[in-house]
């Protein structure tokens, strides 16, 4: 996709809104947009249920070993499937959604129907009703989230708040046997820290469709540990999510260029 | 001979709905293959169509089979956005159907209307090779077909000409005929053409918690048949 640099934006000045296809703003310099007086626009509706679904994924790749199971299954030097081969359940199992906004309410809505005990934390804490539609109770101080969760979700936006939130002290407080799910933006988590705790086994696992930078390059020390999943940043790839992008961007953009207020203006 | 046979039904009802749904996502989704692109260079700059999958919002599930697995995969699907579940089998249960507002169909009506096939079914000589060529044709060329039930539910070969010939998206199995597949098997071949499956070593139980829970009620089993007691779990021949 074309880089939204100053040159560009000299370069078009009967520029009047970028559609951003997808939620996240963060690869937009939105100041400097702002004073060449173009209005950007995302698509926050669109992108929800095929996140969650990711987000769910790959959590429930992570726990039951998806990836490591299909290369055994198919492999030739596999010549009887073990029986004490083994994954950790996610039913009744306890997850921590940091970042409740839609996405992170759709994935508590789906986790709950496998037994979840869900934790999260939010900038604002939810109504009571939706919390109580979705079992999930609000942590306060998020250290409570990272020590009781077995799987933790990052489910935010990227912000200078929420950049390498998660970090070696963070890591530190999960349980040894917990994984890291990122649905969010790679910059969320510290990568280095990460591939230290993966190494030590201070947790047991992550689950990543975003890193910094994507692609992640293939000498990267991620791709080399087994107990990490990688997907390139897949969240929004379906059919559906694809179609109502395109719908929810050209809505807005028409809506600027005809001079109303557009609905997802950023 | 007059020897008894114990079993553990009930137990693994959780991990094996939860593994139906680990396997339905990883397929329609392309999970292996993304990840092989990501260990292989073939993520690069994004493109807007790349490795795109099938969402579960507005979409038809079928159920083949809705005992307590099949009831146990619907109860997890729901929120995902699914908006018929359809289910088939020997007779209606409406008691167990009501949850989901499930309608009983034929098989053909099924594999017609679903979006997502979840076979979780016993095998039996009615079902045995079940899902074969006519209900692959039936199939939509964008549906996701999961197995977790038994191998021999499906006829393999068709199967493969299935997937083969775009007549059906994707499929997910945790069971084949035999165990493992042996590498010369059509079905590996599909690999290279970038047709989208899962194969997972018959890992429905596959949990500590799960396999704990089944090894002691087994134990139980045996030491209650060896006493000449009841059994907790007796299949009853």
């Amino acid at each position: 996709r074309p880089t939204i640099d100053r040159e560009l934006l000299e370069s078009l000045p009967n520029l009047k809104v970028i559609g951003n296809s997808g939620v996240g703003v963060d690869h937009l310099d939105l100041k400097m947009i702002s004073n060449f007086g173009v209005k950007v626009t995302n698509t926050p509706h669109a992108v929800v249920d095929s996140t969650a679904d990711i987000g769910m994924a790959l959590m429930l790749a992570s726990a039951r070993r998806l990836v490591e199971g299909c290369q055994i299954a198919v492999s030739p030097d596999t010549k009887h499937f073990a029986v004490d081969w083994l994954g950790v359940e996610v039913t009744r199992a306890t997850l921590g959604i940091i970042g409740m906004g839609s996405i992170g309410y759709k994935v508590a809505q789906r986790a709950r129907a496998f037994n979840m005990r869900i934790l999260y934390h939010n900038r604002n804490r939810r109504r009571k009703e939706e919390e109580e539609a979705v079992g999930a109770h609000y942590c306060e101080k998020w250290e409570d989230l990272l020590q009781q969760s077995d799987f933790v979700m990052l489910v935010v936006n990227l912000t200078p708040e929420t950049h390498k939130l998660i970090g070696k002290k963070e890591l530190g407080l999960m349980k040894p046997t917990a994984t890291l799910i990122n649905i969010s933006r790679g910059a969320v988590i510290d990568q280095d820290a990460l591939v230290e705790a993966l190494q030590n086994k201070v947790i047991r696992a992550a689950a990543l469709d975003v890193t910094y930078p994507e692609p992640l390059p293939r000498a990267h020390p991620l791709l080399k540990l087994n107990n990490v999943i990688i997907t390139p940043h897949i969240g929004t790839a379906t059919v559906q999510a694809i179609h109502m992008m395109a719908e929810e961007a050209i809505a807005n953009m028409l809506a600027v260029l005809n001079g109303q207020r557009a609905p997802s203006e950023v | 001979r007059g020897i008894r046979v114990g079993y553990t039904p009930d137990v693994l009802t959780d991990a094996t709905a939860e593994l139906s749904v680990a396997l339905l996502l990883a397929a329609c989704r392309r999970l292996p293959e993304a990840v092989e692109q990501v260990k292989t260079g073939g993520w690069t700059t994004w493109k807007p169509l790349w490795m795109c999958g099938y969402g579960l919002s507005d979409s038809t599930v079928g159920i083949i089979g809705l005992g307590r697995i099949g009831q146990a995969v619907a109860r997890r699907l729901k929120p995902f956005g699914v908006k018929k579940f359809l289910y088939t089998g020997s007779r209606p249960k409406p008691e167990s159907a009501a949850e989901f507002e499930a309608e009983f169909v034929p098989l053909t009506r099924l594999a017609e209307e679903s979006d997502f096939v979840v076979v979780t079914c016993a095998l039996t000589p009615a079902t045995q090779g079940m899902c074969n060529k006519d209900f692959f044709s039936r199939m939509k060329k964008t549906s996701v077909f999961v197995n977790t039930s038994r191998g021999a539910v499906v006829n393999q070969e068709d199967l493969y000409d299935a997937l083969a010939h775009g007549q059906i998206a994707a499929a997910g199995l945790d069971v084949t005929t035999p165990e493992p597949l042996p590498t010369d098997h059509p079905l590996l071949s599909l690999k290279n053409c970038g047709e989208w499956w899962v194969i997972l070593p018959h890992i429905g139980s596959a949990t500590y918690a799960t396999r704990s829970t089944m090894a002691v009620l087994a134990a139980n089993n045996l030491l209650a048949g060896l006493q000449g007691q009841p059994m907790p779990h007796e299949l009853l021949l």
